[in-house]
């Protein structure tokens, strides 16, 4: 399988050495470095919009009603700089769907699945490279519609779940649901495309095995995504044909709203819980399996010491996919939902903690005995394992049913997801562009600023997200644009002043990653081949590579985490590096 | 300062426990609980707090010990050439697959009562969600629902007797919304379509608290609250009368014009 004919690749490598115009090059490209950088450079702007869409939501709750500073003014001038209840509902929606649809889910796997996938197996490109190609063209529909639906009456504005029939008497909502299934689209293109490519394009010698863990994390999210998305795309043209042609799938006998009676009927709203769910939970995955995949290799490169129990790194991850797809249902213990059900949910949904502790034990079995160099994209890779611990321990709470009557959609939730999703991915997302921006561009970024970014991001992140569990502790609800009315939340106008200011300087440090960021790919200091010492097959190709990537045939001798081997002399062994000719004949034990 | 990022990362334990420690002295945790049953979820909060804090020390604390102790440019010992351990990763599946399994089978009985043993009681009320009110609806002196004598209320100012058992039957009127009450534990979302029961039990013989909609429902939703207020029996009915007899009068004075 491994083994690609001489034939074929004289045959890509020809089409691959053709020099088109610059339009064939950067823009309309097939090649997966391009649309890997494309995917980053476009998420990256669709991260800052969604930031600033969470500041909105952030100073309604710290200042209810009074007037935003500057963005308001410039954005709800017609209510005089306040941010109207019904704005403030589209805020929280579209921080979510952005953060989710635009910016999480395509900037793991379009940017460093695009990015890396042909590279760590030693592959000249995609499989299909036209259909990569269209995958990233597929999300520009996707912006348009979401970026429309904004301007559509009073912005969509049923969360980012979209439940009806609530969302089924918002105008924006058609909008939205466009926009959310060209992001699948799009997911579904790439992940055929990622299957495909890691079968049946590794280099000579890659077994399996011998894969890195971001290719590992990389192939069990396509699965996900090539099963999940079959249905979401399904209920999303089930919707939208509520929405516009008046059908009732999700609409009850005899339901009207805003005084209009919705002639046909039959339809269940729970019915689009479980199908959205159904997706939407394993998008969960889809969100932080590949993050921890980068994180792992990041963690081996820097501890200088191979990476602690590898198989049962990739089975824990196939474990959290597998039961990835029965859990759903822990989004709807209050929902309605047979509570029958719901201890059975109560009882996958515990055991989907057991893959991630295994997780988190061979991290920390990993950097034992290490000799860790704090290199930025360590540091994020290390805050990646101390968050996700907190993410994955809060989620205990709202796996037991009981609890989760009291915590469910409380700021409790809140915390959970930000401190998987922004502690977690985000942060292990900071590290991997560190990580692998030399080879991306071939130059280093700032190390001293990018310590300053961490530490800042790290520091602030934690005041923001932190707290929330203490309001989840209170009952303080989600999506409410004043709960200060209820006594019960009054006092807890103080500490949500805290979290906004924190909230508002972790924004603003964003600021020094951009520059850093910007200032690194013309002026940053020429990075060579390898120079973080890894071992993964990537750093023997030029940074960055050309067309076709490797200026030789890769031939992999190894599994990716042979650093410290007693077989060398140098700290790390590349996968490529044919073993010592006169070998003894077993290794010394030392 | 050799160990600024490993001592950087033990702030995160110390941090996190503090937080949960203070709290409670600022009033920032569990409202005042009025229910019969709402210690037990209390408890069970309270109880996974407990275990997963340990492990949340344990864990951060070993991976402050571990940036300390094998900190590059302090550590002079070869690096553990190890690809694993298999006794390792059988123990540290075991032990959290065997708690992770407790913790849920513990959790069941609580649920069950929660949300699966309805007691077999007249319903007390009738809860409408609608965009944004909590309509409630009494069966009034026959003691059954949707009869001309029921009390109808609108002004989500909703009256309980309290010490008794009181099953609620709950249901939405227009989209999705969910009946929550912070002081009595309990939370239940309410569907277009669907009828679905609530039960509980107030401790205590005089409270008002919130009542709180938790599902999102519109660009209103913040202000769907309304008012829960516990009397004793006695009270509880002398103030369903006045409010029959208000609705008496107002019928009389619409029906003669």
């Amino acid at each position: 399988m491994s083994t690609i004919t001489a034939d074929s690749h004289a045959h890509a490598h020809g089409e691959h050495a053709h020099v088109g115009s610059f339009l064939s090059t950067y823009v309309f490209s097939r090649d997966h470095k391009v649309i890997g950088i494309q995917f980053l450079f476009s998420t990256l702007v669709w991260f800052f919009i969604g930031g600033l869409l969470a500041l909105g939501v952030r100073w309604q709750l710290a200042y209810p009603w009074s007037d935003m500073p500057i963005l308001g003014k410039l954005l709800f001038s017609a209510q005089g700089g306040q941010i109207a209840p019904e704005t403030y509902t589209m805020l929280f929606t579209m921080h979510a769907s952005v953060m989710i649809f635009l910016v999480i889910i395509p900037i793991l796997a379009g940017a460093f699945g695009n990015f890396l996938i042909p590279l760590m197996i030693g592959a000249d490109d995609m499989a299909f490279p036209t259909l990569n190609m269209l995958s990233y063209w597929f999300m520009w529909p996707a912006f348009a519609a979401f970026g429309a639906s904004f301007f559509i009456g009073t912005g969509p504005m049923s969360g980012w779940t979209s439940y009806p029939p609530l969302s089924l008497t918002i105008e924006a909502q058609k909008f939205w649901l466009v926009g959310l299934t060209c992001v699948g689209v799009s997911s579904m293109m790439g992940s055929v495309n990622y299957l495909t490519t890691i079968i049946q394009m590794r280099a000579p010698g890659m077994t399996m095995f011998r894969l890195p863990m971001t290719i590992w994390a990389m192939f069990i999210t396509a699965v996900l995504q090539a099963f999940a998305l079959p249905v979401l795309t399904a209920a999303g043209f089930m919707q939208l044909a509520d929405l516009t042609l008046g059908t009732g799938f999700f609409i009850p006998e005899g339901w009207s709203a805003n005084n209009t009676l919705h002639a046909a009927g039959g339809g269940q709203p729970l019915l689009w819980q479980h199908l959205f769910w159904f997706y939407s939970h394993p998008a969960v995955y889809i969100m932080i399996l590949p993050a921890m995949g980068m994180v792992s290799d990041i963690i081996a490169c820097f501890a200088r010491k191979p990476l602690f129990g590898y198989k049962p790194m990739v089975y824990s991850i196939a474990g959290i996919a597998g039961l990835g797809f029965i859990v759903w249902g822990h989004h709807m213990f209050v929902s309605g939902m047979s509570p029958v059900l719901g201890m059975t949910f109560m009882v996958a949904t515990m055991f989907i903690a057991l893959p991630s502790a295994i997780k988190v034990f061979n991290w920390l079995g990993t950097i034992w005995g290490a000799k860790i160099q704090f290199t930025t994209p360590m540091l994020f890779a290390l805050s990646f394992v101390a968050m996700f611990i907190i993410g994955g321990l809060s989620g205990i709470f709202m796996a037991a049913t009981p609890v989760d009557i009291f915590i469910h959609d409380t700021y409790f939730i809140v915390a959970h997801f930000h401190y998987v999703l922004f502690a977690g991915t985000a942060m292990g997302v900071f590290g991997a562009i560190y990580f692998w921006f030399p080879k991306m561009f071939g130059r280093m970024m700032n190390e001293e600023w990018g310590k300053v970014h961490f530490f800042l991001t790290f520091v602030f992140l934690n005041c923001v997200f932190y707290p929330m569990h203490i309001l989840g502790w209170v009952g303080f609800p989600r999506r409410l644009a004043d709960p200060y009315h209820y006594e019960t939340f009054r006092h807890l106008l103080a500490l949500n002043q805290f979290i906004t200011w924190c909230a508002i300087l972790m924004v603003a440090s964003q600021i020094i990653f951009a520059i850093n960021f910007f200032y690194s790919i013309f002026f940053g200091p020429v990075a060579g081949r390898n120079p973080w010492h890894s071992n993964t097959l990537e750093w023997q190709a030029p940074s960055p590579p050309g067309h076709g990537n490797f200026d030789f045939q890769p031939v992999i001798y190894r599994g990716p985490y042979e650093y410290g081997s007693p077989e060398v002399d140098i700290d790390y062994y590349p996968q490529t590096m044919p073993p010592p000719q006169n070998r003894p004949a077993a290794v010394p034990a030392h | 300062m050799k160990h600024f990022w490993a001592l950087l990362f033990l702030l995160v334990p110390i941090f996190g426990v503090l937080t949960f420690v203070l709290a409670p002295y600022y009033n920032h945790s569990f409202p005042r609980d009025i229910s019969e049953n709402g210690r037990v979820i209390d408890q069970l909060f309270y109880f996974i707090l407990y275990l997963t804090g340990v492990l949340f020390v344990a864990t951060e604390g070993a991976l402050f010990y571990f940036m300390w102790k094998y900190n590059g440019r302090t550590n002079r010992e070869p690096v553990k050439y190890s690809h694993g351990s298999h006794t390792l990763e059988v123990v540290w599946t075991i032990l959290p697959a065997v708690t992770l399994l407790f913790i849920a089978i513990y959790q069941m009985n609580a649920w069950a009562d929660a949300k699966m043993r309805k007691p077999d009681i007249p319903v007390t009320a009738e809860i409408t969600g609608r965009q944004f009110n909590w309509d409630v609806r009494y069966p009034g002196p026959d003691g059954i629902l949707h009869t001309p004598d029921d009390i109808i209320l609108v002004d989500g100012e909703i009256h309980f007797p309290a010490g008794e058992e009181i099953l609620l039957s709950i249901k939405a009127a227009d989209v999705l919304h969910s009946f929550f009450l912070p002081n009595i534990r309990m939370k239940q979302d309410v569907v277009p379509g669907m009828q679905q029961y609530m039960w509980f039990k107030c401790r205590e013989s005089k409270a008002e608290v919130d009542i709180v909609c938790a599902e999102l429902c519109g660009w209103g939703h913040y202000k769907m609250s309304g008012r829960a207020t516990f009397e004793p029996r006695s009270e509880f009915n002398a103030w369903l009368a006045k409010k029959s007899a208000e609705q008496q009068a107002h019928r009389i004075t619409q029906a003669t014009p």
